[in-house]
């Protein structure tokens, strides 16, 4: 079959979620019997990224396509652009990792296909059948498809980032259309971090309502995630008080992630907050209330308060 | 300007669904059933730029049996002016449902359609994206903040960098993230008068749309359990166990 990956990226570098999403198509194309898996990094200027696609394991070719209409993603032009490269190439399969462009894009793309997405998806269990998680991930779904193009968003904490293969497939470069402005960029506000990307750190220090303020946020996790290399992570219920960001949700909504660490602080352990952390290799949970349910998904629960629990930890590590 | 919001009954986000034993699908006979919360952010939306005098009409729509009435009568008591119910004795999924969608909307001509981003019990997180494709219209998804000005609609989305605000030319789709509002709460006066407004029931059979599922549910199951683990009485032997016993420190 012919497959298109589309990349994740910022016209600049190759966001990890790409491989994840590379690694999805691949058990994809095993299951269906072979093929090729080719690329798609639509943006503005992003020779750089498509490069980095081409030096991917599993990887056929790279299609990059290019033009000031795709430079910031905006759904209309850049479905459009790829919808002409599925028709053109006779694809069966188009796999976006499950981040918040993929999830903005796959359903357009499949309703102009007029076949159905399938959301993100954990496992593949043959070429047209997929698990995926419902109701808050306390149901997981298996679902097959009967469509003759699959469209699918793949979960990036479900599968295993390809590698680099050490060589390069060759880049087609295709200029796309001009802007058709139905919609418009006016401007973003993007959180600076020297910490790793929550999305795909390996330890994630999150904080929850019961730290009270912004300022306490930043006072108790900032050192400890400085001291652990973590990214920061939190509630909805912290993230509505503006404790932290909007981007630092962790949970059904938010963002999912599965680190080999996760200290959950001060957090109750909403149904919604588990469906994005529960995969976590190892899960700390440190909560003044021993009956918090936070406690029933952690490894290890220290009932402490956190106002001089986390500062111990951090001075002791 | 006519506003429509699309609204979903879904299992109550407070009750933890359980697995028919012969694991067909989920159980769902006799439980609490709410408005999609996405949606009651919608519609509080949309009552919001009704109070503003942006907007002049507020048309809520629903798919699915009689049942569903129940929430656009809570749409109702929030301001919504007038209801839709699209009747299916099946569940549609969400390219069915964003075709009945562009049926209503061409009918309706609203300048502006508001959607949950997700409804809590599928998860999908597409029915706005399709039905905004099928009619040719612009999306702004993810909303956390909503402006109208004029012929355009300027919109902040939550992405996973941070927050991207873009401009779409109206009529126009937009799906509400958590923090676009705070829904009101409906009071007894309201949901009194809920009762005397009107629910338009159109038969989704009647649409002429091919509305099969293109998704065939296996199976469901329960996700692999994870067992509650050991409290440690100090931090000291917290950072003994993460050393020495899970070795990830």
């Amino acid at each position: 079959m012919q497959m298109l990956v589309i990349a994740e990226h910022d016209n600049k570098g190759l966001n990890p979620a790409t491989r994840t999403a590379v690694a999805a198509g691949r058990e994809i194309i095993a299951a269906s019997g072979g093929g090729e898996l080719q690329v798609v990094v639509a943006g503005a200027d992003c020779l750089a990224v498509a490069q980095a696609a081409a030096g991917l394991e599993g990887v056929s070719g790279v299609i990059q396509l290019d033009g000031p209409a795709l430079a910031q993603g905006l759904a209309e032009d850049l479905v459009d652009a790829l919808l002409a490269q599925v028709r053109a190439r006779d694809v069966r399969a188009v796999v976006f990792p499950a981040t918040t462009n993929g999830k903005n894009w796959a359903p357009r793309l499949a309703a102009l296909l007029d076949v159905a997405a399938i959301s993100d998806v954990i496992r593949v269990v043959d070429a047209k059948t997929f698990e995926r998680p419902i109701y808050a991930g306390n149901v997981i779904a298996t679902v097959e498809s009967s469509d003759p193009i699959l469209v699918i968003t793949a979960r990036t904490t479900a599968f295993t980032p390809v590698a680099d293969s050490g060589t390069a497939v060759s880049i087609i470069t295709i200029s796309a259309a001009a802007p058709t402005e139905r919609a418009a960029f006016v401007g973003q506000a993007l959180s600076k971090s020297d910490r790793p990307e929550l999305a795909s750190a390996k330890v994630v220090v999150s904080g929850g309502r019961a730290l009270g303020s912004a300022e306490k946020y930043r006072e108790l996790l900032e050192p400890l995630a400085d001291r652990l290399g973590a990214a920061l992570g939190a509630s909805r219920a912290a993230v509505d008080a503006g404790y932290a960001p909007n981007d630092f949700q962790v949970g059904q909504t938010g963002k999912v992630v599965a680190p080999q660490l996760y200290i959950a602080i001060g957090m109750s352990g909403a149904i919604q907050h588990l469906a994005g952390m529960k995969d976590s290799k190892v899960i700390v949970a440190i909560n003044k209330d021993p009956d918090a349910p936070i406690f029933q998904v952690a490894d290890y629960g220290l009932v402490a308060d956190l106002f001089e629990a986390v500062p111990a930890l951090t001075a002791k590590l | 300007m006519k506003v429509l919001v699309t609204v979903k009954r879904v299992v109550d986000y407070n009750v933890k669904v359980r697995v028919k034993p012969d694991g067909s699908d989920v159980d769902i006979a006799n439980v609490k059933m709410s408005m999609n919360p996405f949606d009651e952010i919608a519609v509080e939306e949309a009552v919001r730029l009704k109070e503003k005098g942006v907007a002049t009409e507020i048309v809520v729509i629903t798919c699915g049996t009689v049942a569903s009435q129940d929430v656009l009568r809570t749409a109702f008591a929030m301001g919504a002016d007038r209801g839709i119910l699209v009747e299916s004795a099946e569940a549609l999924q969400p390219l069915a449902v964003a075709k009945v969608l562009k049926a209503v909307f061409d009918k309706e001509q609203p300048q502006l359609v508001i959607m949950g981003k997700q409804a809590i019990d599928d998860d999908s997180n597409q029915t706005g994206q399709m039905f905004a494709a099928l009619a040719g219209l612009p999306q702004a998804t993810f909303a956390s903040k909503l402006d109208i000005n004029g012929g355009s609609a300027q919109v902040t989305r939550e992405v996973d960098g941070g927050l991207q605000t873009i401009a779409v030319t109206l009529p126009a789709v937009v799906t509400t993230d958590l923090r676009l509002n705070e829904p009101r709460y409906v009071t007894l006066p309201n949901i009194m008068k809920a009762k005397k407004k009107e629910i338009e029931t159109i038969p989704a059979a009647g649409l002429g749309l091919n509305l099969v599922p293109r998704l065939r549910l296996v199976k469901v199951a329960d996700p692999p359990g994870r067992s509650a683990g050991v409290k440690v009485d100090s931090v000291d032997v917290l950072i003994d166990k993460l050393k020495n016993e899970a070795k990830v420190i």
